[in-house]
């Protein structure tokens, strides 16, 4: 069984502040994590493996940097490990970026299962999945939290979960599945793991080794474009309540929300 | 640097980094000039953008020197826009039961096909759900597009994508709209990918651009630090999810009317079957949909201590949240944690307890309409999102507040 993991790079927002004066993101000394969600999409893929057999490969689209995230994911026990990067696909959008990953899963020649977190926490668009099982013409299972496999891995069952429940639902194989956070916990990468990945040779796959075509990567194959960026509106005129005993806080907050009539 | 969106001046660029920071891809860095072949300069660094960058242009009005220029990419294979008319909205149904965001949708909808003298049509799929289709008339619907068919049944991402990319490529709409629920998030972005147009997820705001008459599609990224206005020049139709209670309902009129369009169509084999449908959470906590929610946070400090959360949310007929601090902690099932890598909500009245406010809390909550943060740090980054910020002990605070609305 083959099993591709489709993960990102992005800025670790625990220590993304911003800047009260300018209202800005602060980047500075922000480190570059695994998207939290592809970290279960992984775990769920090794622990298939270790169950019944399996050749895990992680492939990443990003810049040159990114391939630090595949490191992570070698040092965790993947097999092989891809980074998806060429100048040429700049300014991707969702369905650009869904294009070269199916196209490098192809050139991976394809994949019993493929694997993607939720969403990623920097867009959170939750796009790509269902992006790639579409380019793909495979079936799409997303938001699961539970895995397993059937007849000998001819097919999964899997918990989709949905707004107050959830449904069990079973595939044909080859599927894509996008993972929520509470599929599993990450495993933390073995010492013998790390010395691997850290001599690792991390293959790069251009948008010719994935036989793109020009005009569906990059801004070229981009329909949407961002047209503006700006700061969120700052929230004024809070209102603070500071030195009250906690009775006249309470008492002064609860008469607050009857005047405004939210309560 | 093919095809990268942004240029760099290398006679003017002076190698500060001023525009680093304001990249909000990471896409700049700095390079000793010497790296490049380059004419002489009494710089020794100059900028240098990697295919992270986006061409948002966020970057260009930081620079002091004008050596920023975001590069017009000519885009291949667009739609022939002026084929496209009309603006729908997906009427997802549970059960039969048209979903609430539906209406906001469709609220919303209303305004952006008067603005261009256009009409408003809503997409309903499903089976045996026909009664349904003229109800959507009251809130602004000119037109109900209705599949009923059996295999329609119950959601199929397969089904879904196929019968409505199908009406997408026969009908030619303008713009169209759904819910990010967990249905329109995994069904929608197959359908673009499948008429190749653009998508743009949980809109905050959407617009008619008074000039060119395109969507502008306003959203968070970087969980809400950044808002990013997006457009789809030159794919059609132009399509955007909107979560629940972003969009505000208009009152609907009974007196309106409109045209039912049955759609006959064959609906082909599944490859994804579902066994079985549980509704664990029914009495417990819907976030998404609860109208006051009540929170708790690392300051609660042992699992025992959500009991006063609990009593809180009773008196006020609202749900318990909590921050990733707690869920993490172990004292709260991961279902109650609102935020980043949880849900994000939109409360009438949100009452944060103990919560410091980190980024990914704030992404989840900060659209809240009321927000109270009750934290004994005067310094707590929640507070600069509250409406009412009381700097106190929680658990005085909280039992007070309590006991006053029982009185």
């Amino acid at each position: 069984m083959h099993i591709v993991v489709c993960i990102k790079q992005v800025p670790n927002t625990t220590d993304v502040r911003i800047n009260p004066e300018t209202n800005t993101l602060v980047r500075d000394g922000v480190e570059s994590i695994i998207n939290p969600f592809d970290e279960n999409a992984i775990e769920a893929a090794l622990q298939l493996k270790d169950e019944h057999g399996a050749k895990v490969t992680v492939i990443s689209m990003g810049p040159p940097q990114a391939e630090s995230a595949l490191r992570d994911a070698l040092a965790l026990g993947c097999d092989e490990v891809r980074l998806v990067s060429d100048r040429a696909f700049a300014g991707s959008d969702t369905w650009a970026t869904s294009y070269a990953l199916a196209q490098a899963i192809k050139s991976l020649g394809g994949a019993d299962l493929i694997l993607c977190g939720k969403q990623a926490i920097d867009g959170d668009t939750a796009q790509v999945g269902p992006g790639i099982a579409e380019f793909l013409g495979l079936p799409v299972v997303t938001y699961i939290r539970k895995l397993e496999l059937l007849d000998d891995g001819a097919r999964v069952r899997v918990e989709r979960v949905f707004e107050d429940g959830y449904e069990v639902i079973e595939s044909e194989m080859p599927v894509v599945l996008t993972v929520l956070k509470e599929m599993n916990i990450p495993r933390l990468p073995s010492l013998k793991g790390r010395m691997r990945a850290k001599r690792a040779e991390i293959p790069v796959l251009s948008a010719e080794a994935i036989g793109a075509e020009e005009e569906k990567v990059g801004l070229k194959g981009s329909p949407t474009r961002v047209v503006r960026i700006f700061s969120p509106p700052k929230k004024t005129g809070g209102m603070r309540i500071d030195g009250t005993s906690p009775l006249d806080a309470a008492r002064l907050l609860v008469e607050k929300l009857k005047e405004q009539r939210v309560i | 640097m093919k095809d990268v969106p942004l240029k760099i001046d290398a006679e003017k660029c002076t190698g500060c980094g001023v525009c680093i920071k304001a990249c909000p891809f990471g896409a700049l860095s700095l390079e000793p000039r010497e790296k490049f072949d380059l004419p002489e300069s009494r710089f020794k660094r100059i900028v240098v953008v990697n295919d992270a960058c986006t061409g948002c242009g966020a970057c260009v009005p930081t620079c002091k020197f004008d050596a920023l220029e975001v590069i017009e990419v000519e885009r291949v294979g667009g739609s022939r826009v002026e084929d496209y008319r009309g603006v729908w909205v997906f009427a997802e149904q549970r059960d039969g039961e048209i979903q609430d965001v539906v209406y906001e949708l469709l609220s919303k909808g209303r305004e952006l096909a008067d603005k261009l003298g256009q009409e408003l049509a809503a997409v309903l799929l499903g089976s045996g759900i026909k009664e349904s289709a003229a109800a959507l008339f009251a809130w602004g619907a000119d037109k109900v597009y209705v599949v009923d068919a059996p295999g329609l049944k119950e959601y199929n991402t397969d089904t879904y994508t196929d019968v409505f990319a199908h009406l997408v490529e026969k009908y030619r709409p303008e713009i169209v709209i759904a819910g990010a629920t967990s249905i329109g998030r995994a069904f929608i972005p197959r359908v673009a990918v499948r008429v190749k147009t653009g998508l743009t997820a949980d809109c905050t705001g959407l617009e008619i651009d008074d000039e060119k008459k395109i969507l502008l599609q306003t959203r968070p990224a970087f969980g809400g630090n950044i808002m990013a206005t997006i457009t789809c020049p030159d794919h059609r139709p132009q399509m955007a999810t909107v979560r629940h209670k972003v969009l505000k309902k208009v009152t609907p009129d009974p007196s309106r009317s409109g045209q039912i369009v049955e759609e006959k169509m064959e609906v082909g084999d599944v490859r994804t079957r579902v066994v079985e449908v549980l509704h664990e959470m029914q009495n417990q906590v819907n976030l998404a949909e609860a109208d006051i929610i009540v929170s708790g946070g690392r300051g609660l400090g042992k699992p025992e201590n959500f009991k006063i959360i609990e009593e809180l949310a009773r008196e006020l007929g609202g749900a318990v949240g909590a921050s990733r601090a707690a869920v993490d902690a172990g004292w709260i099932p991961a279902y109650h944690q609102v935020g980043q890598t949880g849900k994000t909500v939109c409360p009438k009245l949100y009452i944060a307890c103990g919560i410091s406010g980190a980024i990914q809390h704030l992404a989840g909550m900060s659209s809240s309409d009321t927000i109270v943060a009750i934290n004994k740090d005067p310094d707590a980054p929640i507070f600069s999102v509250a409406d009412y910020a009381i700097v106190g002990d929680l658990f005085e605070v909280v039992p007070a507040i309590t006991k006053m609305l029982r009185e």
